[in-house]
C-alpha cells in the first residue's frame, strides 16, 4: 500500500469533490473543491484508510489571487507509513471552514494558530482564541499585506508593539545610507 | 534495630495494569465535582517559573491540591520566524533554525537543509561523507538534548546531582561543536547541499573519546535514578498517556514512544544513511513520566551506538586524507571555493548570484519531517520559484506535545505538574517560533 493507492481510494469514494492526485518529489497531494466537507473527508481517511496521525495543519495566503486562503492538511498513517496532503481553498469573504478537532484532537492548537496568524475561523472549534499573539492584538501577522516590520499597537496594561527599524529592506544595509550605529537605536556608540 | 527491606520493583505488566486501572477512573471534571467545600482557586504557573523551562504559562484551577482544569498559554517567545523566512533567501534562514530548539541546534540545521534539498530534488546527490557527518551531528545533538532533558527533569524533582553530571557531559559536546562549527551554541553548520566545512583534524577522534566517556556518565545517572525509591515514587504511574490518546494529539519523539507507539522517523522514513546503521528504537509500556525518562536514557545509548558506526564507516576516514568531497559540486547551489571565485569568471558569477538572489528553487511544495530529539520537526515549504519561500511552516514538536497538557494535567496534584512538565522535555523557542 502506498500513498498514491490510498489517495486513489479516497478519490474513488468522494469523486468530483477531490482533484488529483498529483505527485511532486514523491509526495501525493489531493485538492478539495468544497472546504465545507473537510470533516467528512478527514473522518473517512482516518477511519477507513488508516490516516490516524495528524502531522500538521497550516494555511497559505495567496494574496492577490482568489480564493485567498489555502488550508493544507498533512496526515500520516502509523500502520501503513504513508503521508498524504489535502489542500482546500477558502475565499476571503468567507474566511471560515469547519474544524477537524472532532477527528483528531491534536487539530486544536494547529487551528488556533491558523486563526491567530491569518484570521481564518474554524466553525465548531471548542476554544478558538489567539495562541501565539495575545488576546486583543488587532492584526493577523502572517498575512502577506502585513508588513515585516510590524505595526504599532497598544493594549493598555497588556502589551504594545512598535515598528522595527528595517530602513528600507529586511535586515539589509543600503549603500550610502546611515550606518548601523545611527540607524539601530539599540546599538551603543563607542563612547557608551 | 531497623528492618532492612528490598525496594519493591514492579514489572512492566503490573505497572501497565495499575496505570490502566487508574485511568479507568476519570479525573474529576469541573462540572461533576460533588459538594465542594469553599471555592476553587486559580493560580498562575509561569511564565517565569524554574520548572517551565522557559516561558510557558499554565493557568491552573485547583480544588485543594488537585488540578481541575489546566490552560497552557504559549507565545511569550514568538518571534515570527515563519514571517521572517518569507523575506529572505533559503541560506539566510539557517541561523534562525539554530534558535528553534536551542538545545539541539545541529539537528535543526540538518532538518532544514534536508527539507530545502528535497524541494530542490538533490537529496540523492548529497555526498556520502556529508551524510555521515550530518548523522553524527544529529546524534550528538540528541545526546546533548536528552542529557539536558533528563538533568532538568531530575533537578525539578529534587535530584540536583544528576543535573551537575549531565551538564559536565554537555560541556564536552559544546567543545566539540565549537571545534566543528566555530560556535558553541548557534552552530548554523549546514548549507543547502552540504555543510559549512569538513571536520577539523582530530575531531572524529575527539568524538570517539567523548563517546567512551559519556557512556560511563549515562551509567552513573542510571545508578542514581532508575532504581532510586524517591525517583520511582515521584515518576511511576504519573502523567500516564495511553497509546490512542498520544496518537490522537499527534505527540512525537520520546513522548510518543514512551506510550508504546513504535514511531521513529529514522526507521519509518529513513533519510541520510540511517537505513545502513543498526540501532534499536526503545518503546515504553506504560506511558508515564518514568517511561519517558527510560526511553530518553536508552535513546542516548543508541545514539552512541549510531555515532560509533558512523565513525567506522565514514568515507575518507577520520581526517579525510583522500579529500573526499563534502559539498555537492553544483555552483548554483553551494558557494564555490573562494580561490576559484577570485580567479575564474564562472565561479564569480555563481558566487554573486548565490549570495544576492539565493538558490533558485523550482515551484512546488514539500514536507520533510525529521526525527529531532524532541520529536518530529517538520518543514513545509511552499515555493513559487526563485530564491525565497512563499510560505514556510515549521511543525515544531514541542508545540504539538504541549497541546496535550489541558487533557493530561486535570486530576493530578499541583506538585506533580513539575514532574510531568520535566518529563515532557519541551523547549519554548521551538514551541513559539
Amino acid at each position: 500500500m502506498n500513498s498514491l493507492e490510498l489517495a486513489k481510494q479516497l478519490h474513488a469514494k468522494f469523486g468530483d469533490l477531490l482533484s488529483g492526485p498529483s505527485e511532486f518529489r514523491g509526495e501525493i497531494t489531493l485538492g478539495m473543491a468544497d472546504a465545507g466537507r473537510i470533516v467528512e473527508v478527514c473522518a473517512f481517511a482516518k477511519k477507513d484508510l488508516g490516516f490516524d496521525y495528524l502531522v500538521d495543519i497550516t494555511s497559505i495566503d495567496n494574496y492577490g489571487d482568489d480564493p485567498r486562503w489555502t488550508i493544507v492538511y498533512h496526515v500520516y498513517g502509523l500502520d501503513h507509513r504513508c503521508y498524504l496532503r489535502l489542500k482546500t481553498d477558502v475565499s476571503e469573504e468567507k474566511s471560515e471552514l469547519p474544524t477537524v478537532t472532532g477527528v483528531w484532537r491534536g487539530a486544536d492548537w494547529h487551528e488556533r494558530e491558523i486563526y491567530d496568524m491569518m484570521g481564518i475561523r474554524f466553525q465548531g472549534h471548542p476554544d478558538l482564541r489567539r495562541i501565539l499573539m495575545w488576546e486583543g492584538y488587532p492584526y493577523f501577522p502572517l498575512r502577506k499585506d502585513f508588513p515585516l516590520s510590524g505595526k504599532p499597537t497598544a493594549l493598555p496594561e497588556v502589551a504594545f508593539t512598535e515598528t522595527a527599524p528595517l530602513e528600507g529592506g529586511p535586515f539589509v544595509t543600503k549603500a550610502g545610507a546611515k550606518d548601523a550605529m545611527t540607524r539601530e537605536p539599540r546599538v551603543r556608540t563607542p563612547e557608551g | 534495630m531497623a528492618e532492612i527491606r528490598d525496594i519493591e520493583v514492579k514489572d512492566n505488566a503490573a505497572r501497565s495494569a495499575e496505570a490502566a486501572q487508574a485511568l479507568a477512573v476519570p479525573p474529576p471534571r469541573t462540572d461533576e465535582l460533588p459538594d465542594i467545600q469553599g471555592e476553587r482557586m486559580v493560580i498562575n504557573m509561569g511564565p517565569s517559573h524554574p520548572a517551565t523551562h522557559g516561558v510557558l504559562r499554565i493557568v491552573l484551577e485547583l480544588d485543594g491540591e488537585i488540578i481541575t482544569r489546566a490552560m497552557p498559554e504559549v507565545g511569550y517567545l514568538h518571534r515570527g520566524d515563519e514571517k521572517i523566512a518569507e523575506n529572505m533567501t533559503y541560506t539566510q534562514f539557517i541561523p534562525y533554525t539554530d534558535r528553534l530548539d536551542y538545545l539541539a541546534p545541529l539537528a535543526n540545521n540538518v532538518a532544514y537543509a534536508l527539507a530545502v534539498e528535497k524541494l530542490l530534488g538533490i537529496q540523492d546527490k548529497i555526498t556520502p561523507r556529508c551524510q555521515y557527518i550530518r548523522v553524527v551531528c544529529c546524534e550528538l545533538a540528541r545526546i546533548s538534548s536528552h542529557l539536558l532533558g533528563v538533568g532538568c527533569f531530575a533537578m525539578d524533582v529534587g535530584a540536583l546531582t544528576v543535573f551537575l553530571l549531565t551538564f559536565t557531559e554537555r560541556e564536552k559536546i559544546y567543545n566539540l561543536c565549537e571545534s566543528l562549527t566555530g560556535a558553541r551554541f548557534t552552530t548554523s553548520y549546514t548549507r543547502i547541499g552540504g555543510v559549512s566545512r569538513d571536520t577539523p583534524p582530530g575531531w572524529c577522534a575527539a568524538v570517539r573519546k567523548f563517546l567512551e566517556e559519556v557512556v560511563v556518565n549515562i551509567a552513573e545517572v542510571e545508578t542514581l535514578l532508575t532504581r532510586n525509591r524517591i525517583w520511582t515514587d515521584r515518576t511511576q504511574g504519573l502523567g500516564v498517556i495511553p497509546k490512542d490518546v498520544a496518537v490522537d494529539y499527534g505527540l512525537s519523539g520520546p513522548n510518543l514512544r514512551a506510550s508504546g507507539v513504535d514511531y521513529d522517523l529514522r526507521r519509518a522514513q529513513p533519510y541520510l544513511v540511517y537505513d545502513r546503521l543498526k540501532f534499536d528504537v526503545p518503546v515504553g509500556s506504560v506511558g508515564d513520566c518514568y517511561d519517558r525518562y527510560l526511553v530518553r536514557m536508552e535513546e542516548m545509548r543508541q545514539s552512541v551506538r549510531i555515532i560509533h558506526q558512523c565513525l567506522d564507516q565514514i568515507p575518507g576516514g577520520f581526517d579525510n586524507p583522500s579529500r573526499e568531497p563534502v559539498n555537492i559540486s553544483d555552483g548554483k547551489i553551494v558557494l564555490p571555493p573562494k580561490q576559484k571565485v577570485l580567479t575564474s569568471m564562472e565561479e564569480l558569477i555563481h558566487h554573486f548570484l548565490n549570495v544576492t538572489q539565493g538558490v533558485n528553487v523550482p515551484p512546488g511544495e514539500v514536507y520533510f519531517g525529521h526525527e529531532n530529539p524532541k520529536g518530529e520537526l517538520g518543514f513545509y515549504i511552499n515555493s513559487k520559484g526563485g530564491g525565497t519561500p512563499h510560505r514556510l511552516k515549521i511543525r515544531s514538536p514541542s508545540f504539538v506535545n504541549l497541546s496535550i497538557l489541558s487533557w493530561l494535567l486535570p486530576g493530578h496534584m499541583m506538585s506533580d505538574t513539575v514532574a510531568i512538565l520535566g518529563s515532557f522535555d519541551f523547549v519554548m523557542g521551538e514551541c513559539d517560533r
